[in-house]
């Protein structure tokens, strides 16, 4: 795949929707492109993180360690963003991603990544809109957990 | 040492120093006949006077022409004589110089190597280091003429002075009449010289004594700002050295003005007195002539004489200054580290310690009547608050500090009075931060196995006589004549028979040190000459091929490595790597500058890709300005990514506006150069351009063949081509076992591969090979290239390995984190179970596995026992747990 394809990819994520070509072309260059075959781990729970991954194709499992064992708790798809929290609020990983099937992720350094969320406001707010869907989402599922307990 | 310099050349050259002398008479006869001859010339050969020719000489008849022909023709020769007496005189004068310079400098250092260690805290080696090398120096030229040039020179004079006598008494007294001035006043002048000379020489020292500061706490002084501090005590330095300097020329330059003013005086005489007798007919024209001739060559050794009384002046004050500095209080006896004794004892028994005081250079105790008692086959924790004396007992035990009074004694050795041969091989110490010295991993961890050539080297042919001529020159010299090329190793000492089972305990004491890792990655990025280690470079070539076939087998990691093969284009290398397909050796192929080689430059013509080159280029430059122009310019993508420097970017801005696609005939030959370098740098995987189009590929692989066939015999030593079947030997141990680059995109490919390459030489056993590859690694001036953590340990691996009778350790893991600190106790403890081992620790805490503990306070032993004793009884062992 050469940068011009990816760039054509990239540009299909909502959160790069609006912002300039060449600045995509700098974020594509810049960053990996990475290539897992089914099994192999994206990021560990627990490891330091200096890079978030945006899914170029494939799917990979989101599984967090509990008391009773690891948990599979989300699966991610082409276009979703894994592993921006722990290079925004410097925490370890919260969660291990696994690839579910062979899978291609673009991995954006911390460096680039903040370079780009200051550059560009929009994406700033796009982040942010993802981080609240997320949100009410895990709010969601909080609540579901409580009456189950409850019940 | 000799305190005077004189008594000093006596003692070591007397004999050299009366052969010179007696050379120096030896030559005046004929010095004599030279100086006659002028006059003979001028009044019996020219002018006749006082002779009739023919002449009658040995039977043979001369008229005038072949008299004075034959007497120009003796002059010549007796010209041959001199020059010749002062050829050879000066010859072995400059041979006994440079011999007495060595000798000097030889017991100088040797003089460091038994001072005693508290004098290093006093001197620097800012300070000691010049005046072995730079202030020494010119005591060798001294040296040899120290007696001969006096005789030599002052005979001459004499010589000269007699002739100048017989010709005319009148004349020779007028031109020597002013030499008691001279004789008066230039000592004088020069006594304040030698003061002078005297301030300079330790103002020097303390420059460099300052340098050497600078040079150590570079760290220290950038970190808080002091460069202008520093830089305004140097200028002050520097100051005070210039007005002595200044003052010095002054003086010389009048003494040179009295010499050169007296030295004209002569002919002044000459000409008056000489010129009225000539006049007054009581002097022939011709002695005049010789006696200003004569005069003339009177000049020369005076001048000599003076200018050799300068000079031994100056190596006077030179030779006391540098010898006093070369005396310290307590030196070792030199024969305490040169003696072997027949049979090396053990040391055995208990070591005992009995009223040890020990104080400082201040005054203020350290070890105060401290009596002390283990056995030597225990292992020995010295425990105790900071100031309780646990560093000084530690060096007192490892013998590196004499005590003031006391008695130290190990079974039934006497450890104060033992020699250094015992001592050095049957202990060893290791401080908080052991010194790592230049030169290879491996001698550093072998240094302690190193005490007498032990194994005899044969020499035969030129070598022996080479040898034996570096023999006899160091026995001339007092220097050392061991061998330096010989079998240094005390195998027996450390346990083991051979090199082979040395190399085994190496990687067992390496492992014990936790260094084996280290040392095992550094092997493999070092390089292996085949030609030396052909076995080695054999096992390397086959664990390649093991390595492709593990590769080949699993499907998941089969294509992260892109092997080089000689028909395929390379996607994971630059075009440069591609089209050199090898490693470059040497500058000639320098990767960088590829398209700068006029022979590159030629094979990519002969390829047609030249065009296609610039286009790449242009391509790669607009791209290049397109994504960075907007970065400042000191932004690390351009040192990641960048195929332009920030500095260059702007003048490919201006090239790509002043020039357009489809006219790229028009550019200038130097930016044509500009976009034919940039391409080489392209790596399609990692860069995605997508310009390398296949045809291109194709295009390169086929240069890539002419490259090798085609290439000059001039420049067929700057490549190591890529051979499957071959070993490189300018490619280190891992890139040879790879034999490929690792591909980009794949996650933890290189994580993978390195777990693949491990599983091989697992397999293979090569471990130890590269290891041992490893051990060849230079680590720097003092080891700066390993970690401090590294040096450490290298330090503790080299105490061990020398097998000895009782190991000091001063604290010696205190740098490391918790869990290298408690694996590093555990091995050593095990390691030395049933021998002696010291070790001073600041936790009470780590003591429970030692056999006997030692609790020091105030320069005293003030509880000492099994640990499970003191816990039970003592109550500052239990405090001392407690508090940690």
């Amino acid at each position: 795949m050469s940068l011009k394809e990816e760039v054509e990819i990239l540009r299909q994520i909502p959160l790069f929707a609006k912002i300039e070509p060449s600045k995509i072309k700098l974020l594509a260059f810049t960053s990996e492109r990475l290539t897992y075959q089914p099994g192999d781990f994206i990021c560990r729970q627990g490891d330091i993180g200096d890079a978030a991954y945006f899914i170029m194709a494939g799917e990979a499992d989101v599984i967090v360690d509990t008391p009773s064992g690891p948990m599979t708790v989300a699966q991610l798809g082409k276009n979703d963003v894994v592993g921006e929290i722990a290079i925004l609020i410097n925490i370890p990983r919260t969660a291990t991603i696994q690839a579910a099937s062979e899978l291609t992720a673009l991995r954006i350094t911390k460096d680039v990544f903040f370079r780009m969320v200051t550059e560009f406001p929009e994406m700033a707010v796009e982040m942010m809109r993802v981080l609240a869907e997320r949100l009410v989402r895990t709010t969601d599922e909080l609540q579901k957990a409580r009456q189950e307990n409850n019940a | 040492m000799e305190h005077s310099i004189y008594k000093y050349i006596l003692r070591h050259s007397m004999k050299q120093q009366i052969v010179l002398t007696l050379m120096a008479i030896l030559s005046f006869p004929f010095l004599f006949i030279y100086l006659e001859i002028p006059a003979r010339i001028i009044d019996q050969a020219i002018q006749a006077n006082d002779i009739s020719f023919p002449v009658e000489y040995f039977g043979v008849e001369l008229d005038q022409m072949a008299y004075l022909y034959s007497s120009v023709g003796l002059f010549l020769v007796l010209v041959v004589i001199n020059q010749a007496f002062k050829y050879v005189i000066n010859v072995y004068q400059g041979i006994s110089g440079e011999r007495m310079l060595r000798r000097l400098r030889y017991e100088l250092y040797s003089r460091i190597l038994r001072f005693p260690m508290p004098t290093f805290k006093k001197k620097s080696a800012g300070e000691i280091i010049p005046m072995i090398t730079a202030e020494v120096e010119p005591l060798g030229g001294f040296i040899g003429e120290a007696f001969a040039l006096p005789i030599f020179q002052g005979g001459y004079l004499l010589v000269i002075i007699t002739f100048l006598l017989l010709q005319n008494w009148i004349m020779a007294l007028a031109a020597i009449a002013l030499y008691p001035l001279q004789a008066y006043f230039i000592p004088k002048l020069q006594k304040k010289v030698n003061a002078l000379g005297k301030q300079r020489v330790k103002l020097v020292r303390s420059l460099s004594d300052q340098i050497g500061e600078s040079v150590n706490g570079a760290e220290e002084v950038h970190a808080h700002d002091g460069s202008s501090y520093m830089r305004a005590q140097f200028s002050n330095q520097l100051s005070k050295i210039y007005s002595v300097r200044y003052r010095i020329y002054i003086l010389k330059f009048v003494v040179k003005f009295l010499n050169n003013f007296i030295q004209q005086m002569g002919p002044f005489f000459f000409y008056g007195i000489g010129g009225t007798m000539v006049i007054n007919g009581t002097l022939e024209i011709g002695v005049l002539v010789a006696a200003i001739a004569a005069h003339k060559e009177m000049a020369a050794p005076w001048k000599e004489l003076l200018a050799h009384y300068q000079r031994r002046e100056d190596a006077r004050i030179k030779y006391g200054q540098v010898i006093e500095q070369f005396e310290p209080a307590g030196m070792r006896d030199e024969n305490n580290q040169l003696d072997e004794p027949e049979e090396l004892p053990h040391l055995t028994g208990e070591m005992v310690g009995t009223n040890i005081i020990l104080a400082d250079d201040t005054g203020s105790m350290l070890l105060e009547n401290l009596n002390l008692r283990f056995n030597l086959n225990e292992r020995v924790a010295v425990i105790g608050p900071a100031g309780s004396g646990r560093d000084a007992l530690t060096r007192v035990l490892a013998r590196l500090m004499d005590p003031d009074k006391g008695k130290l004694s190990a079974g039934n050795i006497d450890m104060r009075g033992a020699l250094e041969a015992v001592v050095g091989r049957r202990i060893a110490y290791v401080g908080q931060h052991g010194y790592v010295f230049n030169t290879s991993l491996g001698d550093n961890l072998f240094f302690g196995l190193k005490h007498r050539p032990l194994h005899e080297t044969i020499y035969e042919g030129e070598k022996k006589s080479a040898h034996d001529t570096y023999v006899v020159e160091a026995g001339l010299t007092g220097n050392s004549v061991d061998d330096i090329d010989a079998g240094w190793f005390d195998y027996e000492l450390a346990n083991v028979a051979d090199q082979t089972s040395l190399d085994a305990r190496a990687l067992e004491v390496l492992e014990m040190v936790d260094l084996s890792e280290d040392v095992y990655q550094l092997g493999l990025r070092s390089t292996l000459d085949p030609d030396e280690f052909p076995e080695s470079a054999e096992l390397i070539l086959s664990a390649r091929h093991m390595f492709f076939e593990k590769l080949e087998a699993d499907p998941s990691l089969k294509n992260m490595i892109e092997a080089f093969e000689p028909d395929h284009y390379n996607t994971n290398a630059t075009v440069a790597e591609n089209l050199l397909f090898g490693t470059p050796v040497g500058n000639a192929f320098d990767l960088d500058r590829m398209a700068e080689n006029p022979y590159v430059q030629k094979i990519i013509e002969e390829a047609d890709l030249t065009e296609t080159f610039i286009r790449l280029g242009y391509q790669v430059a607009s791209l290049m300005v397109e994504l960075f122009a907007g970065l400042p310019p000191d932004h690390e993508f351009f040192q990641l990514y960048g195929f332009i420097s920030s500095d260059d970017l702007p003048e490919y801005q201006a090239m790509i506006s002043r020039i357009d696609w489809d006219h790229l005939e028009q550019l200038r030959d130097e930016d044509r150069l500009r976009f034919m370098s940039l391409p080489f740098k392209v790596i399609p995987s990692r860069h995605r351009l997508g310009v390398l189009t296949d045809d291109i590929q194709d295009k390169i692989v086929a240069a890539r063949h002419r490259f090798a066939k085609n290439l000059p015999d001039h420049l067929k030593g700057s490549v190591a081509f890529f051979d499957t079947k071959a070993y490189s030997a300018a490619t280190n141990l891992q890139d040879n076992i790879l034999f490929g680059k690792i591909a980009y995109g794949y996650a933890q490919a290189a994580e993978k591969i390195g777990a693949l390459l491990s599983s091989v030489v697992d397999e293979m056993a090569l471990k130890q090979t590269i290891i041992a590859v490893g051990l060849n690694f230079h680590v720097g001036t003092a080891g700066a290239r390993l970690s401090a953590n590294q040096r450490q340990k290298l330090c503790l691996a080299r105490a061990i390995i020398k097998h000895p009778d009782m190991l000091i350790l001063n604290q010696s893991t205190s740098s490391f984190d918790a869990a290298t600190q408690g694996r590093l106790m555990k091995n050593i403890l095990t390691e030395f179970k049933g021998r002696g081992l010291v070790w001073s620790l600041d936790h009470a805490d780590k003591t429970s596995s030692f056999d006997h503990i030692l609790v020091l306070k105030g320069g005293k032993i003030s509880e000492s026992g099994a640990p499970e004793k003191l816990r039970a009884q003592s109550t500052q062992y239990q405090e001392m747990l407690a508090s940690t």
